[in-house]
């Protein structure tokens, strides 16, 4: 049976997740309440504008349970805002949003949208050495990350992708190329959770 | 190495606002509002369509001073509108750096037979749009959204009801065809076959489609989501009514949900009086926006 990964469906790009997501494999769930979280190996945050998708959460009463699960260990992937929601600290900011990966962010890294750009870039860990075609749309990047980050990929000197345990970031959009290879990376980061928490 | 102001670069900017609602400001107190809201985007303007119509002579790109205000208040993106077929307008706007460029029917045209070739700039531009046909006219030039049109500043949802319908309505239309009645369908539409070829495959726009012109209330801008709405434009709506941070945040809500008809009644409550309206038989054919673009 294929794992079920949630996608959350607050604002963005959510139908081109639920296709990779498909297309990797697995079953696309869509998330906007706490009871959608129901039984998932894993959960996409994509990308959008986290301001907006950010104060949702809040408002639906989905931070504190996402963010209790991927401290339980569920893989989680974010892009681009995902990314931002997903770190411990966003530059310029007080407040983070989930707050779980030992990163800090800082947002529209990369200038306004005339300066959004594609770029082919290497990410280590992927199933072919091939470099991965990514969009990168008023972009973040990562600043800093902690000792238990693994770096996966930069671009101009700037760490754009990164996975620590079973949380997954990239300042790109790979939902918005053909290319799956992330999406399937993260599938197995959700079998192997399902693996583990069937054995309990 | 690195490419700017691809196709994939500027559709995909709109892709990232589907679902969310796009608020007209003429100042930087107003766009903190809507950002704080949660608004995906602003529209920096001098005035807000209702009050262009009072107005009335020939409007014209607001002044860049009003856009930085915007641009400085805000990390949200930041759109601006050029009148249909200004190239230098949209130049300037694309020179100061603003996020999406509207060649707008709400300006004044500038150029009586073309609009601007959107595909010669680094910057993504939305057009509006009527019908399919008008959809796809604008996608060719380069066009990396669309809205359809409705009749802006009028707080009356009827016309963005008929284009959104009309436009999904043809969509389906042009899925269901066999491939041979397409060539004369591209003729009929005045629409570039290749593209209609693209819907054929698809069922749907090859872009993301917001509606805008007339949205008043929470239940306005759920009813354009209904409809197959990607996202939602509230212009005049917003600063127009009674209670504008109460509207805006109540309008967002019912975007992104707009099925939930318990939460739309919460968020209908208690809003104060939306704005007046216009009853669209009192407009005079040259009052109506929406003509404008071809």
């Amino acid at each position: 049976m294929s794992v079920r990964i949630g996608v959350l469906n607050v604002q963005g790009a959510v139908s081109e997740h639920v296709e990779h997501v498909r297309l990797a494999g697995a079953e696309p769930v869509l998330v906007k309440h706490p009871d959608d979280l129901q039984g998932l190996s894993g959960m996409v945050l994509p990308g959008g504008e986290s301001t907006t998708i950010g104060k949702l959460m809040r408002k639906y009463g989905l931070l504190d349970p996402v963010r209790e699960l991927a401290q339980k260990g569920l893989p989680v992937f974010g892009t681009c805002a995902g990314m931002i929601l997903l770190a411990s600290r966003i530059e310029g900011h007080d407040e983070p949003h989930l707050g779980v990966m030992d990163v800090t962010v800082n947002r529209n890294s990369f200038g306004r949208q005339r300066d959004s750009f594609e770029a082919d870039v290497a990410v280590s860990g992927l199933s072919d050495d091939q470099p991965f075609p990514s969009v990168f749309i008023r972009a973040p990047h990562i600043v800093e990350a902690g000792p238990d980050v693994e770096v996966l990929a930069t671009y101009d000197g700037k760490i754009v992708a990164a996975r620590q345990g079973g949380l997954l970031a990239t300042a790109f959009h790979p939902e918005l190329t053909p290319d799956t290879r992330l999406h399937r990376k993260f599938v197995e980061l959700a079998e192997a959770y399902q693996m583990a928490t069937a054995r309990h | 190495m690195a490419q700017v102001g691809t196709e994939r670069v500027k559709r995909g900017m709109a892709q990232m606002q589907k679902n969310g609602v796009i608020m007209d400001v003429i100042n930087a107190e107003q766009a903190k509002l809507a950002e704080a809201a949660g608004a995906v985007a602003v529209m920096a303007l001098e005035r807000v369509p209702s009050d262009i119509r009072a107005a009335g002579g020939v409007a014209r790109m607001a002044d860049p001073t009003i856009v930085e205000q915007v641009m400085k208040a805000v990390s949200i993106p930041v759109m601006a509108k050029c009148r249909i077929g200004h190239i230098v307008e949209a130049r300037i706007l694309e020179s100061m750096g603003v996020d999406y460029i509207d060649e707008s029917e709400v300006l004044t045209p500038a150029d009586d037979k073309f609009h601007v070739n959107k595909r010669e700039y680094r910057v993504p531009f939305v057009c509006g749009a009527r019908n399919l046909g008008e959809a796809l006219r604008r996608i060719s030039e380069g066009a990396a959204m669309l809205r359809t049109k409705g009749e802006p500043g009028t707080g009356n949802i009827v016309e963005a009801v008929k284009h959104i319908r009309l436009v999904q309505g043809q969509i389906r239309k042009v899925a269901a065809m066999s491939e041979d009645e397409l060539v004369n369908e591209a003729k009929e539409l005045g629409a570039p076959l290749e593209l209609l070829l693209e819907v054929h495959r698809s069922g749907q726009l090859p872009v993301v489609n917001f509606a805008a012109g007339g949205v008043a209330t929470p239940a306005d801008a759920a009813l354009m989501m209904e409809l197959g709405a990607d996202g939602v434009f509230v212009g005049s709506g917003i600063f127009k009514s009674a209670n504008p941070e109460k509207f805006a945040r109540a309008v967002v809500e019912a975007t992104m949900n707009f099925q939930d008809y318990d939460l739309l009644v919460r968020l209908s409550k208690d809003l104060g009086e939306p704005m007046k309206g216009i009853e669209l038989s009192t407009l005079k054919d040259n009052e109506r926006m929406a003509e404008r673009g071809w």
